[in-house]
């Protein structure tokens, strides 16, 4: 389900405040804001549009979504999706920076379309303020050109790896747990998470962040990463993560890096692949996805 | 010596060491000997009725997943890292 703010324009479930039609040339108050993207010769007028055309969703408006969109939304991506059917928490507040005080106990969802609205009004923010499932995964993801996983279960983590795959959609990933944080890019034929972790652990064996606790300042390292990814990928930038697993271990204050591979024997992006839909993947994991993270 | 590097949420049975030094000619060999001083320690990686790793955790041999060279079978050299990285599920909560 979505909802919209009461200013929005008529666009069914967006937020937005939007400036200028995306893809045509920058307005003056575009060229001021984005004027240190656009003297970049890698960005530049062409690549700020690039960034203004872009559609990004966000699974999960938590502690890795808080900072990647924040700083996509300051970026200038024109649309940015948003799924979650949480609310705010005051426990939620020592790591997603989104969200204020005074949000506690409203929609995550509606809590950053209202952030992000102040950050930059260029950004048409789309709310799917519910849980993301095999019903409906398509159906959200389809409407956008990257994914952004915050994610913070085995379920859902499968759910998105493979609804990405199917879609052609590439995955800019991230974790964290206690002082660690991970982050990668699965880009369609380059490997997956299936790739890497074949199969998830069975419930209770791994903790969730609840359990074992999160620096939060894990969160703005991690998510910020994924937000570069993001706009690499939407300018064609640079070298992607794809194929690389980045380690961040805050205590050492060290990174480091570690081959991704595309699996052969992947069921799904493999050389004979046995997953062709989308499956259940509580019934994959052994767990609810709403019990979990 | 190699270096096993101990991922945060196995340190607590390895009484917080995030790097362990050990003598191993491979990789299952490093892993049985850091499970003598801590026992337990092979259970959370390996599957007990196959030998083999587990399907959420992976280990590199420095920078390539051991499944892609000998599994624990790779052989180690001195000074080589051998991380363990289990699969890990935050990021929203």
């Amino acid at each position: 389900m979505s909802t919209q703010l009461p200013n929005a324009p008529s666009t069914n479930g967006t937020h937005s405040n939007g400036t200028a039609p995306l893809g045509t040339a920058l307005t003056l108050d575009q060229g001021r804001r984005y004027a240190r993207h656009i003297i970049l010769p890698e960005v530049g007028s062409v690549g700020q549009r690039k960034l203004l055309a872009a559609k990004v969703l966000l699974i999960g408006a938590g502690g890795l979504g808080s900072p990647a969109s924040m700083y996509l939304a300051a970026a200038g991506v024109g649309t940015i999706g948003i799924v979650d059917y949480d609310t705010v928490d005051l426990s939620n507040l020592h790591r997603q920076i989104v969200h204020g005080h005074h949000n506690i106990g409203k929609a995550k969802v509606d809590s950053v379309a209202e952030r992000l609205a102040d950050i930059n009004p260029d950004t048409r923010v789309v709310t799917h303020n519910e849980p993301i499932s095999s019903e409906n995964a398509r159906e959200i993801i389809g409407q956008y050109d990257i994914v952004v996983n915050g994610s913070d279960n085995f379920p859902t983590r499968y759910l998105v790896n493979d609804a990405c795959y199917l879609l052609g959609k590439p995955l800019v990933d991230g974790s964290l747990f206690r002082f660690e944080g991970r982050a990668t890019v699965y880009e369609p034929g380059k490997g997956c998470y299936r790739c890497l972790f074949p199969a998830p652990p069975a419930p209770g064996e791994v903790p969730s962040c609840a359990e074992a606790g999160v620096l939060g300042a894990m969160c703005g390292v991690v998510g910020t990463i994924q937000a570069i990814e993001t706009i690499k990928l939407i300018l064609d930038l640079g070298v992607s993560l794809a194929g690389r697993l980045l380690i961040f271990d805050s205590l050492e204050m060290e990174f480091r890096e570690f081959k991704v591979r595309r699996d052969p024997s992947c069921p799904l992006c493999g050389e004979n692949p046995t997953i062709h839909d989308l499956i259940d993947y509580e019934a994959f994991c052994g767990a609810p996805v709403t019990t979990l993270g | 010596m190699a270096n096993v590097k101990v991922p945060s949420m196995l340190r607590p049975m390895v009484g917080g060491e995030r790097v362990i030094s050990a003598e191993g000619g491979t990789v299952r060999d490093l892993i049985t000997l850091v499970d003598r001083s801590h026992p337990g320690f092979a259970a959370q990686l390996m599957d007990q009725r196959s030998g083999g790793l587990r399907s959420f955790v992976n280990v590199y041999l420095n920078d390539e997943d051991v499944r892609y060279l000998g599994g624990l079978d790779t052989p180690v050299e001195q000074a080589d890292t051998v991380s363990i990285l289990p699969a890990v599920a935050g990021g929203r909560g």
